[in-house]
């Protein structure tokens, strides 16, 4: 491994991925594979975790077209060096900020959008134009296969490797050398990803999960109702079955409205995945045994399981989980302490919803809350007075697919961010240039020093012209000084 | 700044040298302690005559982990008020600063002086003016900072509207360093308050004069319920360190960056890392010799005698112009310290005894002392060594291993001066980077060969009082970066806010999933309006 860590940080060194052109020419690379593949990409990921297609293409084959199309677009300008604003006294200077790559970088990558969350962050390092190691996750066995097997096909071996393993991978590549890790998975992972980090004074991205929670409103109007009820069954069941790190884990009501909720909700789950929601096609598989028995203990926790007032029937062999509601467990139970990651959703009554906000300020930040709220007042108070990698207002987990908003965590859900330009951003680094020429120079930077000099600089720095006019003409009356020795 | 390190770390038994080292520590500015446990080591105050009658009574209060609790926990109470939070807040925390500088200058420049020997000039000159004009930006610009800035959105999530909110990170701390006691220590402060955020500083212990002048003036400033400083050394740290921050900035050498982010990572807290490295300054034959001689002179004896992480470390020349260089540094060193600079005011000392020591010891390495051309003399119990000028040191010595921080400087000859680039790269990224000369080509290859924090061409320290410029390192020498709004942006959390209306949903991205369904899809992600219209229409 070292062997091919160092053959790739020569390739960097020769300066080929700094091109703009070999940008381009990987990034088409990477288009042309989810083009030509996106069968072998639709059955792996079906494969893996049960997805359909359609879900498959919307949550990671489409979503990289679209962020492949936007650095199509962007890239020119984002590699473009920007000039920075200068006081008037710094005569004939100016200043620059080049981004420049930070070099030879790892990315390691979890299971539950085995393709979108390994190839959004390359996207990026390539983009940045650094040098490459992608570490897909072993629990989503086929479509790591395909990206080892498949995807150098389509990119420059020499400076983009993928390679594949499981823990014990992991720790050997943490152990060498990067120039920036990025890693999605778990806060436990995160922690150690971060210190292996701290060795080789790398710079981590953590994409981190948490309990993101949503909060639903006493709505009046029935088609909101209806509207915010079936983006949280949507996002809660339709993206991997809850396997997100920006699903729903858990619903904030108020007492009162709480029945009419889950009246709603149980309609829709009927109306969106039928009677028999297993036969759907539409709800993906637990990614493995070990998942769905931490779900199954979950469910079946004794303080837990009378909670349950919709699903709950569970299917070992095909690793499926119905969708699950249920109202009010305790709070100290593991359901609402740990994340769920599951079709699961357990519904918290309040008395008024906003109490959702003490609720939420008392638990670890988490990567995103969504609020379904016509009122302006709490949305606003919802900004300010929580805290959380994003808010997002009557829908949910759309974000993602938005470009311009920065995506990633805080406190216990992350450090960093990504998606479109902040992508870019995350893999470069800033280097500022500040050009003099040899001309013009003021005297009185340079010892010996005087209190005629201190005079000058403090009126320079204060950029106050006219008073270093003054002080030049010997107009200016010298403040008192002080004097030391 | 390596060597910070292996002060700040020395193992707690040995005994410390110099004043000021030993374990006072200001705590809330209402008691002091003058021992220290740490690890079952105890080690006594030697800090002034003052204290020494207390420390006969040995007390036995120790700022542990509770105390580091006990503390977070009353910041984080203020910080859960949301007082911090407010524009007035802020603007009035950065006000009392500038307010601080203004009336406390006379006492800054006497602390900086007792610690460093700085001259009052160059104290004002980068540490309080540079202090005011980051205080002034921020108080200029802080609400435009603060302002949620508007992003547009694209068709996968129509129809709504975004936005990005900065918001405080929470509780920090800021962990500065001795050689600009005072500007490195109140920079990250004012990002820190600028962003709202909660603080506590640990000033360095090396600088014992400006660190207690900072614990009194800031508790006199500023709001205690936010703004705490505690003093002390390595054991203070560590134990600040055992506790959960939502950032801690940390200023110093890169070994002890590496223990910082490795107690950040327990708690998952980023860091901001501002290290050093040995900043190369690579020098054309083309240019005006005395403009030259005099900005590397600047960036190097006028900058807190070389004691700077982004003062010049070694110069590269060509074979032939390197004689002309030295002969032009030596005359501009004539006229700005003197005939004898041993003698000259305008220089500031060497820190303490332990960084004295390693810097004889580079000098007097065997294979180093017959190589020096200009300088050399040394004086121990004034702490001072003349500006030192070494020619062709080898490479593998430790003067070009090691960062020097210290008043003397190697200049490495080659033959031509494209092989000042590998010669760079081959060392790990500094800080800054300079050079000069008139070749705009030879610049642009410059730009883009080298990689360090930041470059400056023609002069030298320049680019950290550019304001709109980041500030920051990159490989060894950092990560992060602060100075002006990217101040702001190193203390706050960008929150991506996204607005939806409940009206405009379509039915396409809701299960059961249909054939038709997917071309919808595509045609929305794909951005194209027209593809959209036909899909919704059937016709593709």
């Amino acid at each position: 491994m070292e062997k091919e860590v160092m053959a790739l940080r020569e390739c960097y060194r020769s300066g080929k991925t700094k091109q703009m052109s070999w940008r381009r020419s990987q990034l088409r690379g990477l288009r042309d594979f989810l083009k030509e593949k996106e069968v072998e990409i639709f059955r792996a990921l079906n494969q893996d975790l049960g997805k359909h297609y359609v879900e498959a293409f919307r949550d990671e084959v489409g979503i990289l077209n679209k962020s492949l199309n936007f650095v199509f677009k962007e890239l020119k300008t984002w590699m473009s060096t920007t000039e920075a604003k200068l006081p008037i006294i710094a005569l004939n200077s100016s200043a620059q900020l080049v981004p420049e790559p930070l070099g030879l970088v790892l990315v390691i990558s979890t299971w539950n959008f085995p393709l979108a969350l390994s190839l959004e962050p390359l996207i990026g390092a390539i983009a940045a134009g650094n040098a490459v190691v992608l570490k897909p996750s072993e629990l989503a066995p086929a479509c790591s296969s395909l990206l080892v097997n498949s995807l150098p096909n389509y990119l420059d071996n020499e400076a983009i490797k993928v390679i594949e393993g499981g823990p014990a991978v992991g720790e050997q590549l943490l152990q060498q050398k990067w120039d920036k890790i990025f890693f999605t998975g778990s806060p436990r992972v995160g922690r150690i990803v971060m210190s292996a980090a701290a060795k080789h004074l790398t710079p981590v991205t953590l994409e981190l999960g948490g309990k993101c929670p949503a909060v639903l409103d006493s709505l009046s109007r029935s088609w909101d109702k209806e509207a915010s009820v079936k983006r949280i069954i949507w996002a809660k069941y339709g993206s991997c079955a809850g396997q997100a790190c920006i699903s729903v884990d858990y619903l904030l009501v108020e007492k009162a409205f709480s029945s009419t909720a889950v009246e709603l909700m149980k309609v829709m789950i009927k109306k969106v995945f039928g009677d028999n929601p297993k036969e759907s096609q539409s709800v993906a598989r637990i990614i493995n045994k070990h998942h769905f028995l931490r779900l199954k203990n979950l469910l079946t926790d004794e303080m837990v399981k009378d909670s349950i007032i919709y699903g709950g029937s569970m299917d070992e062999d095909s690793l499926f989980v119905e969708p699950t509601i249920l109202l009010d467990p305790p709070l100290h139970s593991k359901i609402m302490t740990e994340e769920i990651f599951g079709p699961v959703i357990p519904i918290i009554t309040l008395d008024k919803i906003e109490d959702s906000i003490d609720f939420i300020n008392s638990r670890p930040k988490p990567l995103a809350i969504y609020a379904f709220t016509n009122n302006e007042v709490f949305k606003e108070r919802m900004i300010s007075e929580t805290s959380s990698g994003s808010v997002v207002f009557n829908d949910a987990i759309v974000q993602f697919a938005a470009d311009t908003l920065p995506f990633g965590g805080i406190g216990e859900s992350g450090i960093g961010k990504y998606h479109g330009k902040f992508s870019f951003d995350t893999f470069s680094h800033y280097k500022s240039i500040a050009r003099r020429n040899l001309y013009t120079d003021f005297w009185f930077r340079f010892p010996p020093w005087t209190n005629y000099k201190l005079e000058l600089l403090e009126t320079a720095f204060n950029y106050d012209y006219f008073g270093m006019l003054l002080v030049l003409l010997g107009l200016k009356r010298s403040r008192k000084r002080f004097h030391i020795n | 700044m390596k060597i910070v390190s292996a002060a700040l770390f020395k193992d707690c038994t040995t005994s410390i040298v110099g004043v000021g080292l030993g374990g006072i520590i200001t705590y809330r500015h209402t008691y002091k302690f003058n021992q220290v446990r740490f690890s079952g080591s105890v080690r006594s105050s030697c800090y002034c005559c003052a204290t020494l009658s207390s420390t006969m009574e040995k007390a036995k209060q120790t700022f542990d982990v509770d105390n580091a609790a006990v503390l977070v926990n009353e910041l984080r109470k203020t910080f859960s008020s949301g007082k911090t939070k407010s524009y007035e807040w802020r603007m009035s925390q950065l006000e009392c600063i500038s307010k601080m500088i203004d009336e406390k200058e006379k006492e800054i420049i006497d602390a900086l002086h007792e610690d460093l020997s700085k001259p009052e000039l160059e104290a004002f000159l980068s540490e309080i003016s540079m202090t005011k004009s980051s205080c002034k930006l921020a108080l200029k610009e802080l609400k435009r900072w603060m302002m949620p800035k508007k992003v547009e959105t694209s068709m996968a999530t129509y129809p709504s509207s975004a936005e990005i909110v900065s918001e405080p990170l929470g509780v920090v701390l800021v962990i500065s360093t001795w050689n600009f006691p005072f500007l490195l220590s109140l920079d990250p402060v004012i990002g820190a308050i600028a962003a709202g955020n909660a603080v506590v500083l640990k000033p360095s212990e090396i600088a014992p004069a400006t660190s207690s002048l900072l614990a009194r003036l800031l508790g006199e400033y500023m709001d205690k319920s936010a703004i705490r400083v505690v003093e002390g050394a390595i054991a203070e740290t560590s134990t600040l360190l055992e506790v959960k921050w939502d950032k801690i900035f940390f200023t110093g050498g890169a070994r002890v960056g590496r223990i910082v982010m490795a107690a950040a990572a327990k708690h998952l807290t980023p860091v901001t890392l501002e290290l050093g490295g040995k900043c190369p300054a690579v020098v054309d034959s083309n240019v005006d010799l005395e403009v030259t001689a005099r900005r590397i002179i600047a960036g190097k004896w006028a900058c807190n005698n070389g004691q700077a992480c982004i003062g010049v470390d070694y110069i590269i020349a060509t074979k032939e112009f390197a004689p002309k260089l030295i002969d032009a540094l030596r005359s501009v060193l004539e006229e700005f310290f003197g005939k004898d600079p041993m003698e000259s005011k305008d220089r500031s000392r060497i820190v303490d005894s332990f960084h004295y020591k390693r810097l004889i010891n580079l000098l007097d390495e065997d294979k180093v002392s017959d190589k020096v051309v200009v300088g050399g003399q040394r004086n121990e119990s004034q702490l001072q060594i003349a500006p030192t000028i070494l020619l062709d040191v080898p490479e593998d010595s430790l003067i070009m291993q090691e960062e020097i921080f210290g008043p003397l400087l190697p200049i490495i000859t080659v033959e031509k001066l494209e092989d000042s680039f590998d010669m760079i790269n081959r060392k790990p990224k500094a800080l800054a980077a300079y050079l000069f000369s008139d070749d705009e080509q030879f610049k642009t290859k410059f730009v883009q060969n080298i990689s360090a924090g930041g470059i400056a061409i023609n002069d030298t320290v320049l680019q950290l009082t550019v304001l709109s410029l980041p500030f920051g390192g990159v490989g060894e020498s950092g990560m992060g970066s602060y100075h002006g709004e990217f101040s702001f942006d190193a203390f706050s959390h960008k929150k991506a806010v996204l607005y939806r209306s409940f009206a405009g949903d379509s039915p396409t991205r809701y299960p059961p999933y249909t054939p038709a369904k997917e071309k919808q899809m595509k045609a929305l992600l794909s951005g194209n309006l027209l593809n959209i219209i036909l899909a919704l229409l059937g016709l593709i």
